[in-house]
């Protein structure tokens, strides 16, 4: 597919879920095994075209996530290619058993999609939300876990994740006018990291919808004088250990994510950071196990910290 | 070679003898570790008249594309299971005395292993249906025209996802999927009826879109006169098998103290003198 100026503009104005139905699409052209099973969210998955398109390639379920995983596995055990996608906390939790046994246990090679993570749907509460997919699913054995910054690498991490063989899950956060990372085409690798921004004092670690945040919090702290590198850590599981070791320098590390700050990505580098002999603190930004108040996305990244003004500022708390 | 319906049923009762004959002496050889004895007497025949007649399968390829798939849904039923496979021929008698055993590939609950017939991994209740589901899709899309059998115990249609899969196979019409539920009235804790009362699972099964059939799971004949003509039924099939838990043993027929049990020595060998052949 082509990726350039216009695509990438286009993809982050539609946001990644819309955009997920676009790389579904090209993904449909030359993989003839695969398979998309939904939940009733053709719509919501940017799915709409891909149903009318390659009918035989896709499957509703009906509002029924456990027996939408039995089935995918059913259809990998006879070697389809399967993506399945609802909201995130439907896709992760509704049926974290069957992703247990069938995905993890009988290691059943299936890609699902979680849209909307993180706080995106926050008029609608937090039984929408999902700020506990990442801690939930990297305890299951086997698991790759991305988490894209943008529509560009939403679409990267598809292929990446469909060709692999490894069962995924990628965690779709952010809305529609997603902020751009990538610009132009580049390499993504699964489990390697990327770094968006040199700096010699602290290291950020984010991902998702926290990597343009991080990115602005980094400027800002650059005005107070603190130089920060930023790491997209775009998969979470495996965590890619050697940016943790080389960012063992810093003076300290910040972990930034739309997600409870137990679980997730910052606790990942924090179990690798621990193992090693010298390392500096780590200070914690994301949901402090909470379930707060609901409201728009905009209102829930504030009071959660998660803007790129509370970030630096809680970043400037914990240096010295 | 088999050819007349009295030789084969003469030849799925002698498999259905090795098979209970087997679950004995895996359950004794589990010594002090407990097997679940009851639910796997109760599928003998049902198994036995699967593997020994109804699926399509080749003794010498346990991965042949072309073969019908069993699920064992209600996992703890492996016993039969595992006796059954045996018989076909993928798991030697010798494997099949390391049951329970530390490092074995033959736990209290399947493990998928291609090389030995088990296609599945199961044993959280509830989730055998919707994969069979996914394989029945498979075999309609692939154009390989397998049948997918799916084993499913009375107590485990208390599981919500079981009726996610109820309603979605009518959707997909899904005519070579069975789905044998073992009626035998019995749960891990106490009788259906004392615990959650699972009603009328015919009417249940049918009102779901399901071709709905009710016969006696023990009775061989019965069973394979629904199989032999099963095949003309173009929807998917469920059937109501009316069993008796712990089936064959005086000791242990209708008594739940045999859900998950030791096999003493002295009862296995009460067990093995009332072990008949017919």
């Amino acid at each position: 597919m082509d990726i350039n100026e216009k695509s990438i503009k286009i993809w982050s104005t539609i946001g990644s879920r819309a955009t997920l139905g676009i790389a579904a699409l090209d993904l449909a052209k030359e993989i003839d095994n695969l398979m998309i099973l939904t939940c009733d969210v053709s719509t919501s998955a940017g799915l709409d075209r891909f149903r009318k398109t390659y009918p035989e390639k896709y499957l509703d379920l009906g509002i029924a996530e456990q027996n939408m995983i039995g089935v995918a596995a059913g259809l990998a055990s006879e070697n389809f290619n399967v993506i399945t996608t609802t909201f995130a906390p439907f896709q992760t939790m509704r049926c974290c058993e069957q992703i247990k046994v069938n995905i993890g246990y009988m290691k059943q090679k299936i890609c699902m999609v979680g849209i909307a993570s993180g706080l995106a749907l926050g008029t609608f509460g937090y039984t929408h939300c999902c700020i506990e997919d990442v801690g939930v699913l990297r305890s299951i054995p086997g698991m790759t876990i991305i988490s894209p910054a943008d529509s560009l690498e939403t679409v990267k991490a598809l292929r990446a994740a469909v060709k692999s063989e490894n069962p995924s899950y990628l965690r779709l956060t952010g809305a529609s006018n997603n902020p751009i990372i990538y610009n132009q085409d580049y390499e993504f690798k699964i489990g390697k990291s990327i770094t968006l921004k040199e700096g010699k004092d602290i290291t950020i670690f984010c991902a998702g919808s926290m990597v343009h945040q991080s990115l602005e919090a980094a400027k800002i702290l650059e005005t107070r004088n603190v130089s920060s590198k930023v790491v997209n850590m775009h998969t979470i599981k495996p965590i890619d250990k050697l940016a943790i070791e080389d960012s063992c320098n810093s003076e300290l590390i910040v972990s930034v994510e739309e997600h409870n700050v137990i679980g997730g990505l910052g606790s990942a580098i924090a179990e690798h950071k621990s193992s090693l002999k010298k390392s500096p603190k780590q200070l914690f930004l994301g949901i402090k196990d909470t379930y707060s108040k609901g409201g728009n996305y905009k209102f829930l990244q504030e009071k959660h910290r998660l803007t790129p003004d509370k970030i630096a500022e809680d970043i400037l708390l914990h240096i010295k | 070679m088999i050819i007349n319906a009295v030789d084969q049923i003469k030849n799925i009762k002698n498999f259905a003898f090795r098979v209970r004959k087997n679950i004995l002496e895996m359950a004794v050889a589990a010594g002090a570790g407990n097997a679940h004895f009851g639910g796997a007497l109760s599928i003998t025949e049902i198994v036995s008249t699967l593997f020994a007649y109804q699926m399509k399968i080749d003794k010498k390829n346990p991965k042949w594309e072309e073969r019908d798939r069993f699920i064992l849904s209600k996992g703890h039923a492996c016993l039969a299971y595992y006796a059954a496979l045996c018989e076909v021929g993928y798991i030697s008698n010798n494997k099949l005395k390391t049951f329970e055993k530390n490092d074995t590939d033959l736990l209290g609950h399947p493990v998928i292993n291609r090389n030995l017939g088990i296609d599945f991994s199961n044993g959280s209740l509830g989730m055998g249906l919707s994969l069979g589901i996914g394989v029945a899709i498979s075999s309609k899309k692939k154009k390989k025209n397998f049948n997918v059998y799916v084993i499913v115990g009375d107590g485990e249609c208390n599981e919500g996802s079981i009726w996610e899969g109820a309603m979605a196979a009518p959707n997909f019409k899904l005519d070579n999927l069975y789905v044998i539920i073992d009626k035998n009235n019995f749960q891990q804790t106490g009788s259906n009826k004392e615990i959650m009362n699972v009603g009328n699972l015919k009417d249940k099964w049918s009102s779901f879109g399901w071709y709905t059939v009710e016969l006696d799971g023990h009775n061989i004949q019965e069973l394979y006169n629904f199989f032999k003509e099963s095949k003309k039924i173009d929807k998917p099939k469920a059937i109501i098998a009316n069993t008796i838990k712990g089936k064959g043993f005086s000791f242990s027929e209708n008594n739940n103290d045999w859900h998950h049990s030791i096999l003493s020595k002295s009862f296995y060998e009460k067990a093995i003198k009332e072990l008949k052949k017919e």
